[in-house]
């Protein structure tokens, strides 16, 4: 399985980058490669042009911004995995990275390739999904801002152009001590989830005060259960009011495909749901 | 016109140059390039990890990245675990020791992961040898081998 | 006397190369002058071909030349012979080694691209134009045989490929007089090859000189050259084929494929070796594999569950080809009664066409398939009759005093099914005492406190091993010293070269690494058989035991007279024979062997053939019988279907274990083989015959974060059927597997009434089991 043969090009900035992309109708940006690579490799895809984002300056890294963590597109999850900002103020993040891949496809993998890429089962969107991250996407007029909800926006298509890259994403913080929880439920380790859950809960004198839960595998695009989080505001963080927003889960839209029925995706959310805010209840400060 | 770049990589020590097909991955440049058929592509999809070698140090599937991407990088591969003198790394010995192969085909990605992750890891439990070796199918073993393997020789290199 | 190898955790010389990545696969290996090849294969499941335009793809740079049917002479546009005719077989279909004027398939080859590189042959294949007419594809066994049901092959009226029985004893007498008729309804549905390392065919012609040579990623390179040569019509003589270091077999690397005349003739037509290397996603569509198989059966049983008889019948799965005769349906039905002494057996089986991959067998063959049915029976019983499963077994197993037992089957070939030896309560003791399974229900009962769920599950097994005719083995002894080995048998990672080596250096007196060992290769050893049904210990290692025997007497008869001593006075060790008790009184076997091959114009001492060797090809005097009991603890998690194996414990008879480490090996990843198969590796297709899962992201292989460590413990009751008293160990960890699995599933669901009818057994599926017990509790 060899890829048809393409015209490669490594950009050492940004603008070089983006540049390319307007120049060539037809390219593809190659990030961490666990994606791209075996659809090339598979010829799923076959670019005229393959841009390296691996050599352009400036698109890895994390800062710490006050409120919020910026990272670079091109971070990889090795990295997000080992920092000390990131486990301080997103703890979910290293969490649910434990599920993504293996620890060869992690030393590769970015944030951004997994948001772009946006497969439906994935992690990295889920979570993004739960914080409503701001991805900062920039091409030829500048840069723009888009709220993590408007991102994804269909099958595997995000709302970016052909000559636009993906350079950063703002992930704001919960207050400190705030509970979270990542489960997610694959048949194997590694493998992408069937179903997977991202919970944040805030917590004060036992009772629930802010809550986001995103749930990933279910449609093309996480989904965010609005209604079960109204309804856990002002709760007690306890296993009876986990086990109802699981049930709330249980009715999602989901999807159905020759390998796993929407029933069973229904049942997996509804564990799911449970499980992360479980885990989440048990990690917030503050819970009675 | 085939689309071709000149790299510089480093294998095992030794600085080699090459001018490569830029859709040329670099487990097929190691082995039809350079001649180093140690390194073995299994699925050429990233998931069976018998092409895995060590890229400054750290284990990638050599099927998912481009042979390009290398250049200017140092590639360990499972022909240069050993010392230069022959002499066998604590895991290479203990995978014969613990009969953690049986036909082989797997072994050089185990090997790779397994060098990797000892070095981070230097006192796993078994839990956590079975969760790093997930990216590593084998087919022959059932794994435990392969397992006992790596707990010997970790412990060798720390009482080493 | 000498060093004891046998009986010894000796290492494995074949690991210094392999763990150093000095290993020697088909795809590492170069020649001058070398083309790759890439093959067109079939989109459809089922289609005619109206044509096929080649001349895009024949035109692109780089690309020698693009081969289809048309484009052989004309003797060799006919299909594949027949392997293992029988005259079960009632319509022998076998496959083009091209695809004529209809695919049946979705893989199956179309076109071939001959190139400088394998990317510029797949960038070729692009450029092929076939138009296909689309006909209707059968993929249901189950509505196969329906009057309507499409047809797999266009110029057939039936999905029939035959039909099978086993039926001893009998059976009406059993149904008549039993207590109770119990009956079970089950579709097994096994896994593919996946040996880590894909197939790959080098072919280099060289009519002037050697002849035609093919390196071929195989476990029979015997049977390939007979095949081919045959196909050919020429001498098998003229064409050599060499099994190099193969990354595991498993059963699909057994047969004779399409492509191993395809790469042959293409070589042949461009006078320059070819090299053909078969990536992954083609392994998921023209590697063989094994499939659906449905099961209904009845058994009859007494009060106590002692059972009389088993009846029923089977729906066998046998994709669009016949690659291997009858010898999967028939190794399914063979295995009845198990270990049990059932007196009346009568199954039938139906073979069925469909419009898959065809199948062929895969790690155990039909006798996972029989093992599982005879044990899903043994389960209902106890179930039904709430007597404990482990004591159904000891009132229904085969005693030792009954040994040698005929059960009233008969093998491939014939023969009657007769069990050797062997104590199976006695194995069925050894288990549950390995998995602590009299702690058992306090772990239960604990895990159910914390809402957790445990089952446990028992199964049993005898495996036919060791078939003939022989593995024969050359032992000589050359001047160095040295000892030149030489067999057919082919290993793909069961260490025969260490087990040969150990068995020669005990017998004839020398050290292992002073071996120097060949085999599968057809030019280096005159005949073989190949590596398939755990059978190669069983006869490469009496043959060895043989041929090093002869080598030894000559040896100690040549230097009697060289040393003038008595022969009994005379012992070998390390390549040095001397006088006992006068160790000045010596000579190498090095020696012995130029005496034995002297220089022109000298003699070979009177009374003795010339070279220090000997040839045999002794083997197993029947099929020796390996046995087992396997006990599996699993957790099941109802929230999400989950199982996990928790405890795995294995007790096994293979016989005498010439190494016990690599028999270890065999049986844990034979175990991890079957727990895959019970749990994970499922091929989808849909109602067109497109595959599904043709990558590992689809198709689950077991992974070592999910597998279970297997505890095993060994009898060694030695089979009378061979100088050794060695059983088969290959296929004896996989066989009883998923039923083990199985049950513990069914035990840990017990208040859901859960009883499982398919396997893989799939979380969703198991959901689905839980659902419905817990609504039928509830009303």
């Amino acid at each position: 399985m060899k890829p048809a043969p393409f015209t490669y090009h490594d950009p050492g900035t940004v603008d070089e980058a983006i540049a390319l992309l307007g120049q060539h109708e037809d390219a593809k940006l190659l990030a961490g490669g666990q994606s791209l690579m075996p659809m090339l490799n598979m010829r799923f895809v076959v670019p005229d042009h393959v841009v390296d984002l691996n050599g352009v300056a400036g698109l890895a890294g994390i800062t710490d911004a006050g409120d919020a963590l910026e990272i670079g597109a091109m971070t990889r999850q090795r990295d997000l995995m080992r920092d000390a900002a990131v486990a301080a103020k997103a703890p979910i993040i290293p969490e649910a990275l434990e599920f993504v891949g293996h620890f060869q496809t992690r030393n590769r993998g970015t944030i951004g390739g997994s948001l772009c890429h946006l497969d439906p089962a994935a992690e990295q969107p889920c979570l993004m999904a739960a914080y409503d991250a701001v991805l900062t996407v920039q091409g030829p007029d500048g840069t723009r801002e888009v709220p993590f909800a408007e991102w994804p926006l269909a099958y595997m298509i995000p709302s970016i152009g052909p000559d636009e890259l993906l350079t950063k994403v703002r992930v704001p913080n919960w207050a400190a001590g705030h509970g979270y929880g990542f489960a997610e439920y694959a048949r194997r380790h590694g493998d992408f989830a069937i179903v997977s859950a991202a919970a944040l809960l805030e917590v004060s004198g036992g009772t629930i005060s802010r809550a986001a839960i995103a749930i990933g595998g279910a449609d093309v695009r996480p989904i965010r259960l609005v209604e079960a989080e109204a309804a856990l505001i002002g709760q007690a963080a306890n296993a009876e009011t986990f086990k109802a927003a699981g049930e709330m889960a249980r009715k999602i839209d989901a999807i159905s495909d020759a390998y796993v029925s929407s029933a069973y995706r229904q049942r997996l959310a509804a564990t799911m749901v449970e499980r992360a805010l479980a885990k989440a209840g048990s990690r917030a400060g503050g819970s009675a | 016109m085939a689309d071709t770049r000149d790299i510089e990589v480093t294998v095992n020590g030794e600085r080699h140059t090459a001018t490569v097909e830029t859709r040329t991955s670099l487990g097929d440049f190691l082995r039809q390039g350079l001649g180093k058929t140690g390194t073995h592509m299994g699925c050429e999809h990233g998931v069976c990890g018998a092409c895995t070698v060590l890229v400054d140090g750290e284990a990638v599937r050599s099927c998912l990245m481009l042979a390009v991407q290398a250049n200017g990088h140092e590639i360990t591969t499972i022909e240069g675990l050993a010392e230069a003198d022959g002499t066998l790394s604590p895991l290479q010995e203990a995978f014969w020791e613990n009969h953690g192969l049986q036909c082989g085909f797997c072994t050089p990605g185990m090997l790779t992961s397994l060098t990797a992750f000892l070095e981070e890891n230097p006192d796993p439990s078994e839990r956590e040898v079975r969760e790093a070796i997930s990216g590593n199918i084998c087919r022959c073993t059932g794994y435990q081998g392969i397992v006992d393997a790596a707990l010997s020789a970790a412990k060798t290199m720390r009482e080493g | 006397m000498g060093v004891r190898y046998i009986g010894a955790e000796v290492q494995r010389m074949e690991d210094p190369r392999l763990i150093t990545g000095h290993g020697r696969y088909v795809d590492d290996i170069t020649m001058q002058g070398m083309l790759h090849a890439a093959f067109l294969r079939a989109s459809q499941a089922h289609a005619k071909i109206r044509s096929i335009d080649t001349s895009r793809a024949a035109a692109m740079e780089g690309v020698h030349r693009v081969f289809t049917l048309a484009d052989f002479a004309p003797e060799y546009r006919k299909p594949m012979n027949q392997l293992y005719p029988a005259p079960v077989i009632e319509q022998n279909k076998t496959q083009y080694p091209l695809a004529k004027d209809e695919v049946c398939y979705v893989g199956e080859a179309v076109a071939v691209v001959v190139a400088d590189s394998r990317a510029i042959a797949e960038d070729a294949l692009a450029l092929i134009d076939v138009d296909y007419e689309t006909l209707p594809a059968v993929v249901n066994i189950m509505t196969a045989l329906e009057d309507g049901a499409p047809l797999a092959h266009a110029d057939t009226s039936s999905n029939l490929m035959g039909r099978m029985r086993s039926k001893f004893g009998d059976i009406d007498d059993a149904f008549a007089k039993a207590d109770h008729v119990f009956s079970a309804d089950f579709m097994q549905h096994r896994g593919g090859c996946h040996s880590m390392e894909t197939r790959g065919v080098i072919a280099r012609d060289d009519p002037w000189g050697e002849g035609l040579s093919l390196w071929t990623s195989a476990q029979s390179p015997y049977l390939i050259r007979r095949a081919l040569a045959t196909w050919l019509d020429e001498p098998e003589e003229r064409v050599r084929v060499i099994a190099p270091d193969v990354g595991g077999g498993f059963g699909p690397k057994a047969g004779f494929y399409p492509e191993e005349i395809v790469i042959p003739l293409v070589a042949r037509a461009l006078g320059r070796p070819v090299k053909w290397i078969e990536d992954r996603r083609e392994h998921f569509v023209s590697t063989t594999t094994q499939r659906d198989q449905h099961w209904h059966l009845e058994v009859a049983c007494t009060s106590e569950g002692k059972m009389l008889g088993l009846r029923g019948t089977v729906t066998h799965e046998n994709g669009a080809y016949i690659p291997y005769g009858i010898l999967l349906p028939n190794s399914s039905l063979m295995p009845l009664p198990g270990a049990y002494a059932i007196p009346a057996v009568d199954v039938g089986v139906d073979i069925v066409f469909t419009n898959t991959v065809p199948n062929s067998p895969v790690r155990g063959a039909g006798r996972p398939c029989g093992i599982y049915a005879v044990e899903r029976m043994v389960q209902t019983v106890s179930r039904e009759l709430g007597i404990p499963p482990e004591e159904v077994r000891r009132r229904n197993y085969v005693r030792p005093e009954q040994m040698p037992y005929e059960t009233g089957a008969t093998l491939r070939g014939g023969a009657p099914l007769v069990y050797d030896s062997g104590n199976y309560e006695a194995l069925l003791d050894k288990a549950l005492d390995l998995a602590d399974f009299a702690g058992f229900k306090e772990r239960q009962a604990a895990a159910r406190k914390e809402g957790r769920y445990l089952g446990i599950g028992i199964s049993s097994c005898i495996e036919d091993t060791g078939m003939g005719p022989y593995e024969g083995t050359t032992v000589r002894v050359e001047s160095s010293g040295k000892v030149a080995v030489r067999t057919g048998a082919a290993s793909q990672g069961q260490g025969h070269h260490t087990m040969i080596a150990m068995i020669v250096a005990e017998n004839l007196g020398v050290s292992p690494e002073d071996i120097l060992f060949e085999s599968a290769d057809t030019g280096k050893f005159p005949h073989g058989v190949g590596t398939i049904g755990s059978r190669v210990a069983a006869n490469v290692g009496p043959s060895a035991f043989d041929a090093a025997t002869k080598v030894r007497e000559k040896a100690l008869r040549l230097a009697a007279e060289v040393l003038e001593a008595s022969e009994a006075d005379l012992d070998i060790e390390d390549g040095v024979v001397r006088v006992n008790g006068a160790p000045d009184l010596s000579v190498t076997l090095g020696e012995l062997a130029v005496k034995l091959s002297p220089a022109s114009a000298l003699r070979v001492p009177a009374g003795f053939d010339p070279l220090l060797e000997a040839t045999s090809y002794d083997g197993s005097s029947g099929s020796p019988i390996a046995c087992g009991s396997n006990v599996a603890e699993v957790e099941v998690d109802p929230g999400t279907g989950e199982v996990r194996v928790l405890r795995y414990s294995v007790a096994h008879d293979c016989g005498v274990m010439i190494n016990p480490m690599i028999v270890h090996g065999q049986i844990v990843g034979g175990v991890i083989h079957g727990i895959g198969n019970a749990l994970f590796e499922r091929m989808i297709y849909d109602d067109q015959g497109q595959p599904l899962t043709t990558n590992y992201g689809e198709y689950l292989l077991p992974l070592a974060s999910e597998m279970p460590r297997v505890d095993v413990t060994h009898m060694e009751t030695p089979s009378p059927l061979n100088s050794l008293g060695v059983k088969g160990a290959g296929e004896g960890g996989t066989i009883p597997a998923a039923p083990a699995v199985v049950a513990a599933i069914e035990n840990a669901l017990e208040e859901f009434n859960v009883v499982i009818d398919y396997y893989p057994v799939g979380p969703q599926y198991l959901c689905e089991l839980i659902d419905k017990g817990a609504a039928q509790a509830a009303e």
